[in-house]
């Protein structure tokens, strides 16, 4: 990293200020001898199940039979930590006592990357957080640019914009459930998942040019209307898809290997959820019926009818089974945009925001200079701020922007899902199998690209 | 924040809390409306109070917590009269789900942090999912929160110094060279 540092030299910045408090110790987990009963409450989420005095007993009792335990490592580099996730677990026998998350190993600095490129660029920059759902994050970040805008998108872009995450749900899900095969055991659920979900890429490379990091969703609409026949290329992945989640259903959730590898595995409460902030298929798996597109509606979801899917315990099956039924209620959800695609334009048409078509450059001088400012300088947005959030596959995806009236955003914060529910990790693996810690993980599905943006 | 004014008016009745004749407040603190969301400007001294009052009031979880670095922020940043504002801004989220039947309310709280001593207390014992917040809040923009069981950096290596979210932090750019191929390949 040291050559890093060199690079971003503070240069005019008052040294002091930047040295001031910056070595604060390192991220690694201590031993439990030198706990403190404060750190035993944050490892334990014991702020949820016991008192600070009820921690200090089992922090002293730790400390007396430091010798049972033992503080292993996991990832970054191991295979089934999603990317570049870092575990540290201490463990007695094969019973894992504490849990710390290490990240950062994927941070790129994208917050600060946002302040140097104008609101038409910033799609680039958010589609590569979630990279699993990348249409989300442009959802998110559009959302809340056309609130501070204070702009009404047109109704086909609207419903262009549910079909399309609707979608981009059900690709994320079907990663999951590779992933998720594949981390248990089951690998040729991995290749079944990933085949499945490149069918849905396809359609998204048909729409959008690319299979990932669309820069699709934009300021006003959508970067381009649906490409001649989009409807048989999406009712075909729907008659595609339901008969291969039937043989998901034959291949897992029926099977009692499966069944036993997952079910009271990694339990977590509502309580728990709600006091960690956690959201998705994580607080629904619990039995807590929160889902932002039900409760808090945006873009159209309030006139298509769906379910909110929730589990009953809390563990790591209901969290499987909840993304694997989510698929078929997003199935629904895109079988109404087909029948209810109103039509119209598919960007606002106001030419501060949107760039004028290439065709109208040639012949209006008007068209010209609103195309040259607007990729040039970049259109104006009021100051002020606004967060809007979004109901991810992982759970609430905010953006909360800053704006000071210039073309770019003074301060962009995405409240990335996985980010906050990686703090569940601890609580679940708390008094189970280390070799249950690689069903636990798999199941909170972060993505770490967004956990460290 | 003038041009905000007309749909704040428009926004503000379409919420659970009924109209009030300005000024507006919640726990003592002033209430402004940004875009039709409901923003609380909670001084430092008080931030812990208010916050645990709007705890037992039904905000059961503090879903985004960020800093910001106001330093070279020129335009009217929406404060009320009455708000001192400092150099950084700690922005948190919460949530209230409603789920007794008086619907979902969402609240923006704002924090102003002096430059000169950026301190806040810890939110851990109310809402243990600030945890995290908390420390990137610390790692990107440097604002300490006191109390904190575990503070350090979350997402920068531990050796770093600086916070990149700061206003003063150079961003970095890697030259790149261009150069003419001498041989024909």
């Amino acid at each position: 990293m040291s050559s890093d540092a060199a690079i971003t030299d503070p240069g005019t910045a008052d040294a002091h200020d930047l040295e001031h408090r910056t070595d604060e110790g390192g991220q690694g987990m201590t031993s439990a001898a030198v706990l403190g009963a404060a750190e035993a409450l944050r490892e334990r989420g014991a702020v949820l199940r016991m008192s600070e005095a009820e921690a200090e007993a089992p922090a002293e009792e730790a400390a007396a039979d430091e010798d049972q335990t033992m503080i292993i490592n996991m990832g970054p580099q191991h295979p089934s930590t999603h990317g570049v996730l870092r575990l540290m677990l201490e463990l007695d026998g094969e019973t894992v006592l504490r849990t710390k998350p290490v990240i950062g190993y994927l941070h790129t600095g994208m917050e600060r990357t946002a302040e140097d490129l104008s609101y038409l660029q910033g799609c680039t920059n958010v589609t590569r957080m979630d990279y699993a759902s990348p249409l989300f994050n442009e959802l998110a970040f559009s959302l809340t640019v056309e609130q501070l805008l204070g702009i009404d998108i047109p109704e086909r872009a609207t419903w262009i914009r549910m079909l399309m995450t609707e979608l981009n749900r059900i690709s994320s899900h079907l990663l999951f459930l590779a992933t998720n095969g594949m981390d248990i055991g089951a690998v040729s659920m991995m290749i079944y998942g990933w085949r499945e979900r490149e069918e849905v890429l396809r359609f998204f490379e048909k729409v959008t040019g690319l299979r990932m990091n669309h820069n699709y969703i934009r300021v006003g609409g959508v970067a381009a209307d649906l490409p001649p026949g989009w409807r048989d290329d999406v009712l075909r992945l729907l008659d595609l898809l339901p008969p291969r989640l039937e043989e998901y259903d034959i291949l897992m959730t029926g099977q009692p290997i499966w069944r036993d590898r997952l079910q009271g595995v990694g339990m977590i409460t509502a309580e728990e959820c709600l006091a960690l902030g956690v959201t998705g298929p994580i607080l629904r798996s619990t039995g807590y019926a929160w889902d932002l597109r039900r409760n808090e509606p945006y873009l159209a979801y309030d006139q298509v009818d769906f379910d909110v899917v929730v589990g009953s315990y809390g563990d790591c099956f209901d969290r499987f089974a909840i993304r694997l039924n989510e698929i078929r209620e997003s199935m629904r959800i895109v079988r109404q945009c087909l029948e209810q695609m109103p039509k119209g334009p598919y960007r606002i048409q106001d030419k501060k925001v949107t760039p004028p078509p290439r065709a109208r450059i040639d012949e209006s001088m008007e068209a010209l200079i609103h195309h040259f400012k607007i990729f040039t300088e970049g259109f104006k947005v009021p100051e002020g701020e606004a967060y809007v959030p979004v109901e991810s596959p992982r759970g609430e995806l905010g953006c909360y922007i800053v704006s000071d009236g210039s073309s770019k955003p003074y301060r962009m914060h995405v409240r990335g899902p996985s980010f906050v529910n990686l703090q569940s990790l601890p609580h679940m693996m708390h008094g189970g199998f280390i070799a249950d810690a690689v069903a636990v993980i798999s199941s909170v599905d972060p993505i770490m690209g967004e956990v460290d943006r | 924040m003038t041009d905000a004014a007309a749909p704040t008016e428009a926004d503000a009745p379409d919420d659970t809390t009924p109209a009030v004749p300005e000024p507006e407040t919640m726990h003592g603190c002033p209430v402004t409306w940004s875009r039709g969301q409901k923003v609380l400007h909670v001084g430092g001294a008080d931030y812990a109070k208010v916050l645990g009052a709007l705890q037992a009031e039904g905000f059961h979880t503090c879903i985004d917590l960020c800093a910001v670095d106001y330093l070279t922020y020129e335009a009217d940043r929406g404060l009320p009269p009455g708000v001192e504002p400092a150099r950084f801004e700690v922005v948190l989220h919460l949530i209230d789900h409603g789920m007794g039947g008086h619907g979902v309310r969402r609240l923006r709280v704002r924090v102003q942090v002096p430059a000169d001593d950026p301190t806040l207390p810890t939110l851990f014992s109310l809402y243990p999912g600030t945890e995290a917040m908390e420390r990137e809040a610390f790692d990107m923009v440097g604002i300490t929160f006191t109390g904190h069981p575990d503070p350090n950096r979350i997402l920068m290596p531990e050796d770093w110094a600086g916070h990149p979210l700061r206003k003063d932090y150079a961003s970095g750019r890697i030259p790149v060279q261009f150069k003419a191929t001498t041989d024909a390949r």
